[in-house]
């Protein structure tokens, strides 16, 4: 069986992460399995843990009034779940559900913040790696709103 | 990679509608038959495509949806006023066909590879014959990959083919919004078609194939060249405006290449540079 270390080595993630914050990191990591439908995490909770997930689907969904949820985007193998742990005010911005049974290894956000405080090489790290999957989320995004693919058949 | 093209290249030959399957709102599937003329119809390759004409309307390219012996297989959107007429045309109407024409996805150079096929949209259409030709032939290709995406879950074309496809190869749908749902509940993936490809490990010995809007191409293309595919190793279907299909009008002139004659396939590294110049 894996180790926590060995699960982070093999997460694109942590591809370029510094080996001496390694065991620290594996440190504030479980491994976490939910079954399908489960509510990972609900919007306004304390974001107190971020998600690499290793199989399964996730999904990221805003809850609408009167009309239920609503699916923004899923994540796959190899993406990562959560930056709303490094950012004030530290809450769930969405939900995030298992759409069928996943495994992830769960990352202790909260702790992490306090040490990236006081190391900034590995703050400016985690900072770095966020914002290319933010970009990235951003591109998606903005790309799913131009509509790419034509007319609107409901009207 | 081009076949040659018809002996008289102008001149429609009269086809009739054997069918036609209605695949989602605006887009159908029309099987086209040869009204007379004991020649047989020139073999298509996936990618080609034919000209479709209906009279007193006009001309359209469209690919070939599938490939048979005996008939021509187009799966057409209803966007403009040709392609209007054509999705209202019911069984016995009669069309002009001129084709097949246009260069094809190079099937046989991509044997003892690993295939990754993008497909957004329509897209999907002229990649059909590969995805059918790669499954029917799948021990001469590595890991087959298809990764499909669309507006939403009621804009998915070929949905019934989508169960067969998945126990064969893998073939992952995206929608960019499930919201509007009416025909199913989407348990599949929301986000945009490149996202699909995020834990491909494609190899030197890989080939992607990919057609669907321009946009939704320049950024799975900018993806497949981040995951470590060389320029070679990709394919694209263009489309423009084409009229003759022979080269000759010079309507699909897309820098020093005319989309009819020397694609509407092309290798992506003769295209590089060409994609995204506003003036093209």
């Amino acid at each position: 069986m894996k180790s926590i270390h060995d699960l982070i080595l093999e997460h694109p993630f942590f591809k370029a992460i510094p080996t001496k914050y390694l065991e620290t990191i594996a440190g504030y990591g479980k491994n976490l399995h939910f079954k399908k439908g489960e509510l990972i995490a609900k919007e306004g909770d304390d974001a107190d843990f971020f998600y690499l997930l290793r199989s399964g689907l996730l999904s990221i969904e805003v809850h609408l009034p009167a009309k239920g949820s609503h699916v923004l985007q899923t994540l796959r193998p190899q993406e990562i779940a959560g930056w709303s742990w490094i950012y004030p005010p530290y809450q769930w911005s969405f939900d995030l559900k298992a759409i069928e049974a996943v495994s992830v290894i769960a990352l202790d956000g909260k702790s992490l913040r306090k040490i990236c405080e006081s190391d900034h090489e590995l703050g400016y790290y985690l900072m770095k790696e966020f914002a290319k999957i933010m970009t990235n989320r951003l591109k998606a995004a903005r790309l799913q709103l131009l509509d790419i693919y034509g007319k609107d058949p409901h009207g | 990679m081009a076949n040659p093209a018809p002996i008289d290249p102008w001149l429609p030959e009269i086809f009739t509608v054997e069918k036609r399957v209605v695949e989602n709102h605006d887009t159908i599937t029309l099987t086209l038959k040869k009204k007379k003329g004991p020649s047989p119809l020139p073999p298509p390759k996936p990618g080609q495509f034919n000209m479709i004409y209906h009279f007193g309307v006009g001309e359209i390219p469209v690919s070939f949806s599938s490939i048979a012996t005996d008939s021509f297989i187009h799966t057409i959107r209803n966007v403009g006023a040709v392609s209007n007429a054509l999705f209202h045309s019911n069984p016995g109407c009669e069309l002009g066909v001129r084709g097949p024409f246009g260069t094809h996805w190079d099937l046989e150079g991509a044997e003892g590879f690993d295939i990754i096929v993008v497909a957004g949209g329509v897209g999907i259409a002229p990649l059909k014959p590969l995805i059918e030709t790669l499954i029917a032939n799948k021990d001469r290709y590595g890991r087959i990959f298809v990764g499909y995406g669309a507006r939403d879950p009621d804009n998915l074309l070929f949905s019934g083919l989508s169960s067969q496809w998945k126990k064969s190869i893998d073939f992952l749908r995206t929608v960019d919004t499930s919201k509007g749902a009416t025909t199913q509940v989407w348990q599949e993936h929301v986000g945009v078609v490149p996202d699909l490809l995020t834990d491909l490990v494609p190899t030197s010995k890989a080939r992607a194939f990919v057609c669907g809007p321009e946009i939704m191409m320049r950024s799975s293309i900018k993806r497949l060249l981040e995951l470590g595919l060389q320029k070679n190793q990709i394919f694209l279907s263009m489309e423009r405006n084409m009229k003759c299909a022979v080269g000759f009008c010079g309507h699909c002139q897309f820098g020093g290449h005319f989309i009819c004659k020397d694609g509407p396939v092309f290798r992506y590294d003769r295209l590089d540079g060409l994609l995204g110049v506003r003036e093209v």
